[in-house]
Parts: C-alpha cells; sequence; structure tokens
C-alpha cells in the first residue's frame, strides 16, 4: 500500500518535471506546444547515447539531458516557435504535431524503433526495506533529484528577480512589457529550461516510462492532463496535478489490472465536470 | 422608415441564397467523381479509400471550419463507427449494409452528444485533452475487451452481405468505390443544406464571436452540441463504411495517428467549405502514396513536414493565392 504511493509519488513527480515546461509555455505565450514531448524523448536518447556508447557515468550524463534539450529548445524557438506566438491555436496544434512526427520519424530513423535503456549504476538497482516498506532505490532517486528540482523551482520563482519577472509575464504580458521586462528573452529563458527540465525529465524516466520513439505521442496525453488540470498559473497547481495523477494511475494499474488505464480518463472527466477551469488554478480572463 | 433596413435584409438574403445556389464547378466536380467510376475502373480500392477520407474530413470540417472546436481526437467517432459496423456484421445482428450503416452513424452520434458536453466546457487546451482522451479511452476499451472486439487482433472474420441484396463487395472494389461515393455524395447533400441553413448560418457566427452571438440570442451551447452529435454521426458512418469495405475492422481505427493526418487533410484542402475536406482528401491520399512508395517506413517525417511548412507559410497566405489566382480557378474555391 505504502509502496504503490512511494511508486505513484515517484511517478507522479516524474511527471511533473517532464511536463512542467509546457505548461510554463502554455502560462506565459498562451502557446500550445504539443511537441514538448519530443524535446523529453531527445534528453532520453541523449542520455542512451552517453551511457550505452560512450562510457558516460549515469550521473554525469543528467546534466548533459538538460543540455542538450535546452540546447535544441533555444535553437527551435528563437528561429520557428517564435513566428507562432500571435497565431491561432488550430496552427499552433498543427504545427507542433508536425514537429513531433518529424521528431518521431527521425528517432525511428537515427536508433531504431525498438525500446532502448538506459544502464543504470549498480547501486541504484534492486530494493531495501524501510520500515517493512519496501523502496525501490531508483525511485528513490526519481522523488530526492525531482523534489530537490522542484524546491529549486519554487525558489526560482517566488524569491528571484527573474522568478518575479516570469510571474509578471504570466499574469499579463502586455502590462509586463510596458514596465520594461524583456517578455520575448524572459520567454526564451523559460522555453529552454522547460525544454531542458523535459529532457532531464525523459532521461529519469526512461528506466520508468520507457523509452520508444514514439515517446511524445503516447505521454502527450498525460502532460496535457497535467496541465489543464493543474492550471498554468503557478508550477504548484500542476505539480499536485502530477503527484495526483501519478498515484491514481500507479494504484489504479495495480488494484484495477483490468481497468487501471481507464482510472486516469476518469479522473480528467471528473474534474472536468467539477471544475472546467482545472482544479488547482485561479478564475482567470483568458 | 423601416426601408432602409428593410433593403439591405433583402440584399443580405440574395447574397446568402446566391451562395447557397449550385455553382457550375460544383457539378463539374461531382461529374468527375461520377465519371471515375467508369474511367479509372483499376483504381476503384483507392478510390473509396479516399472517398471514406473525404467523408471523414467533412465531419471534421462541420465542426473545425463551421464551429470552431479543434479536435485531436476525431477518431473516437470514426472508430466507434467502424466497432459498431463490424460488431453487427459479425454477429449478424443486420445484415443490410445500408442499415447497419444508419446504426453505426446514430451509436456514433449519440456518443458525439454525450461527450460534446465535455468539449464544450474550458479553453481550447481543455478541448484538446478532451477530445484526445476520449479517443484514447475507447481505443483502450476496444483493447481490453477482447472477448467482444477481438482486442489487438481486431475484428475478424466478418462477412458483409451484398449492399441492397444485389450488390456483392468483392477483390476488384467496384461495388465498395460506388458505394462509399454514393454515400459520401448523399451526406455531403445534407451537410451543404445543413452549413447554409439558418442553423449554419448562426454556427459561424458562434465561430466568429461566442460572446456576441449569445448577445443577439443565439444559444451557442446548445449549436454547438447539435454540430458536434451531427460531424459525430458523419465519421461514424465513415467508419463503418471502412469496416464494410474492408471486412476487417482494427484498433488502428482510434489511434492518434489518425486524428492527426484527418487535420492535415482539411488543412490542405481548406477549412471553412466543404469542398476542402474532399479536396483535401484526394490530394492526401495521393501524397500519402507517393512518400509510402518512396519511403515505407518514414513516410511520416514528410507528413510532419508538410504540416509545419503550410503553417509557416501560412493558411491564410495560401488562401490569398487562391484568391490571387482566382481568374483562373474557378469562384468556388475562395474560402468564404
Amino acid at each position: 500500500m505504502v509502496t504503490i504511493l512511494f511508486d505513484g509519488i515517484a511517478y507522479g513527480m516524474l511527471l511533473f518535471v517532464l511536463a512542467c515546461g509546457l505548461s510554463v509555455t502554455l502560462g506565459v505565450m498562451n502557446f500550445i506546444n504539443l511537441a514538448h514531448g519530443a524535446f523529453a524523448m531527445a534528453g532520453g536518447y541523449a542520455t542512451v547515447v552517453l551511457v550505452n556508447r560512450l562510457g558516460v557515468p549515469f550521473f554525469a550524463a543528467l546534466p548533459l539531458a538538460f543540455v542538450v534539450p535546452a540546447a535544441i529548445g533555444v535553437l527551435l524557438e528563437r528561429t520557428l516557435y517564435r513566428h507562432l506566438y500571435a497565431r491561432s491555436h488550430l496552427d499552433q496544434v498543427l504545427f507542433t504535431i508536425g514537429l513531433t512526427f518529424m521528431a518521431v520519424a527521425a528517432t525511428d530513423y537515427l536508433a531504431g524503433s525498438q525500446q532502448v535503456f538506459v544502464k543504470i549504476p549498480q547501486a541504484l538497482e534492486g530494493r531495501f526495506d524501510l520500515a517493512g516498506v519496501g523502496i525501490g532505490k531508483y525511485r528513490l532517486m526519481i522523488i530526492v533529484i525531482c523534489g530537490l528540482l522542484t524546491l529549486g523551482l519554487q525558489y526560482a520563482l517566488t524569491r528571484t528577480t527573474f522568478g518575479s519577472r516570469l510571474r509578471a509575464a504570466v499574469d499579463d504580458p502586455r502590462t509586463a512589457q510596458g514596465m520594461g521586462i524583456h517578455v520575448n528573452a524572459v520567454f526564451a529563458v523559460t522555453f529552454a529550461v522547460g525544454s531542458g527540465l523535459a529532457g532531464l525529465g525523459g532521461a529519469l524516466g526512461a528506466e520508468i516510462l520507457g523509452l520508444d520513439p514514439h515517446f511524445p505521442l503516447k505521454f502527450m496525453i498525460y502532460f496535457l492532463i497535467v496541465v489543464a488540470v493543474g492550471g498554468t498559473s503557478s508550477i504548484t497547481g500542476p505539480f499536485l496535478a502530477a503527484i495526483l495523477l501519478g498515484i491514481c494511475d500507479v494504484g489504479g494499474k495495480y488494484y484495477l489490472p483490468k481497468l487501471g488505464a481507464f482510472v486516469i480518463y476518469t479522473i480528467m472527466i471528473v474534474v472536468l465536470i467539477l471544475r472546467p477551469q482545472g482544479l488547482f488554478s485561479r478564475a482567470q480572463g483568458r | 422608415m423601416s426601408t432602409a433596413p428593410g433593403i439591405v435584409a433583402i440584399a443580405l438574403a440574395d447574397r446568402l441564397a446566391q451562395r447557397a445556389r449550385w455553382q457550375p464547378v460544383e457539378i463539374v466536380f461531382w461529374a468527375a467523381a461520377a465519371a471515375s467510376v467508369f474511367l479509372l475502373p483499376g483504381k476503384h480500392i483507392i478510390l473509396a479509400e479516399i472517398a471514406i477520407l473525404a467523408l471523414f474530413a467533412l465531419s471534421l470540417d462541420l465542426i473545425l471550419g463551421y464551429a470552431g472546436i479543434i479536435s485531436l481526437g476525431h477518431a473516437a467517432f470514426f472508430g466507434f463507427g467502424a466497432y459498431c459496423a463490424g460488431l453487427l456484421a459479425q454477429h449478424h445482428l443486420i445484415d443490410e449494409p445500408v442499415l447497419a450503416l444508419a446504426v453505426s452513424g446514430l451509436a456514433a452520434a449519440a456518443l458525439g452528444f454525450a461527450t460534446s458536453f465535455l468539449v464544450l466546457r474550458g479553453s481550447d487546451l481543455t478541448r484538446l485533452m478532451v477530445t484526445l482522451g476520449v479517443a484514447l479511452m475507447l481505443r483502450e476499451i476496444a483493447n481490453r475487451f477482447d472477448a467482444l472486439t477481438g482486442g489487438a487482433d481486431g475484428l475478424q472474420g466478418i462477412t458483409i452481405a451484398p449492399v441492397l441484396g444485389r450488390f456483392a463487395f468483392d477483390i476488384t472494389g467496384h461495388a465498395a468505390y460506388v458505394y462509399a461515393l454514393a454515400v459520401t455524395f448523399l451526406l455531403f447533400l445534407a451537410a451543404r443544406r445543413l452549413v447554409h441553413s439558418p442553423f449554419g448560418l448562426s454556427l459561424r457566427s458562434v465561430k466568429g464571436n461566442p460572446l456576441r452571438a449569445a448577445a443577439i440570442g443565439i444559444s451557442v451551447n446548445a449549436r454547438l452540441v447539435a454540430i458536434y452529435t451531427v460531424a459525430a454521426g458523419y465519421a461514424g458512418i465513415a467508419g463503418a463504411l471502412l469496416t464494410q469495405i474492408s471486412a476487417f475492422c482494427s484498433l488502428d481505427v482510434f489511434s492518434f495517428d489518425r486524428s492527426a493526418d484527418l487535420l492535415l487533410v482539411l488543412i490542405i484542402g481548406g477549412t471553412g467549405y466543404l469542398y476542402g475536406g474532399l479536396i483535401g482528401a484526394v490530394l492526401f491520399k495521393l501524397m500519402q502514396d507517393w512518400l509510402a512508395t518512396m519511403t515505407p517506413q518514414y513516410w511520416q517525417f514528410w507528413i510532419g513536414l508538410v504540416l509545419v511548412a503550410i503553417v509557416l507559410v501560412g493558411r491564410q497566405r495560401m488562401a490569398g493565392w487562391l484568391y490571387c489566382a482566382r481568374g483562373l480557378v474557378p469562384d468556388m474555391l475562395r474560402r468564404r
């Protein structure tokens, strides 16, 4: 029981790290980026190449799993994405689906269509017992890393100047621009960090979620649920939504193996009926 | 005193009536479609697929082009219709294909009605999530209840009775194409009537500005529910056609790729006028066929590239080119 809770939290934290970039993109620029999963996949595959082929230690590869997608993110943001901020949601959806398809096919071409695994260090394999509760070492590491990241993000958002600028830009981009905040620059940085975090999530999650070229499509619905249920006005909302989703998904698959996958859809529908604007979002005009 | 507004109203009614009238180019379009039955006998299998895709795209156009709802999971209704038709035939509940088609369409419409209330809520993002979620959920249901649906193997061993007790489906696809084309044409007529009716016009105003539409007394939600239901029915019939023609139905009918490809079909052809889906379907199938022969495994990459390119070039601008080429391209093709 507690083990399932534990696994659920690990899963949820992973989802949060994967999806938080999406929630910021959506909150700041009102931009729907369905290609977000492709950045996560880039991070995952970067780790696979580094660890399995080049023999880089796992923990040394993680920062690179952040840097590579972040760099790709900046590049794409500056060259392609920024033309689409003012466009309709339909255009954004079409564009990012197109990017996702290209990423899927390109990964398939470069790495093959089979599932790949990251070689994790021996020290992280297996479980240990803590007060009668079986705890997976790898999952514990995920909770620690993602927990630290979440605290770091929360700190950066609420205590730093950059965080204030970002929050101002989220609340009202036009006024923020008028106050002398470079909304575009703030956004480019945020986009890069969001992509990087997705990549890190992809690297950490390869073990749990599985990594193959169809990753961006498979997990698109999870990202959308996290963001739509959690709202885009803070990171607490998506965080709680991700934890809830993680626990329910793991619990559902364990207790109701036959109906497990429906649990998250049921939650999605119930939340939508009760709170159409998202579970934790403030009422806002957008 | 009331003459001035009266004249405006009459002029407006005239314009609307003019738009609803059949244009020569429309007649040419359907005449060409009918001629293909006789002129391209070797291509009937792919032509039948095109007709089904066209009907499916027409259905998406009804909600995307006329009501402005972005859907990432329109395959939900397509698949639902497909499985309905498959199950009806497999268990010999309704052997007559035309009747089974109608029943499948109604079933899909009922599903559309039920889910439309979820789609109405929230923003574009929530709509994306819900439409995608519904399609995934149905796929999962079809996968899990394998006693009924055959799970990942799909529905096998379906035998479809001859249409109207007379025209049997065979390997040449003649009956299949004529059947699919006839159904698509009839449903097109109905859709054409629908979008030019006061109901269709009110939908356009809802798409333009829901707030103002509500202010002039249009019950926005009721209209959206209605069109979503109709579109779901259309998609269900398209799916049922596919099952009947191929005598097979698998989980693939619910796939995300199908919904995404459908968006591409509609974007190629143009949204917001009924021929967009039809023209898009022809172009898409030709393109897909060509790409699949070139790179059997990675054609999805090129589909993605086409999507990206179309968006970057700008749909408005492309419509503008058409507008410029109006002397050559008939009036009909203008996006109105």
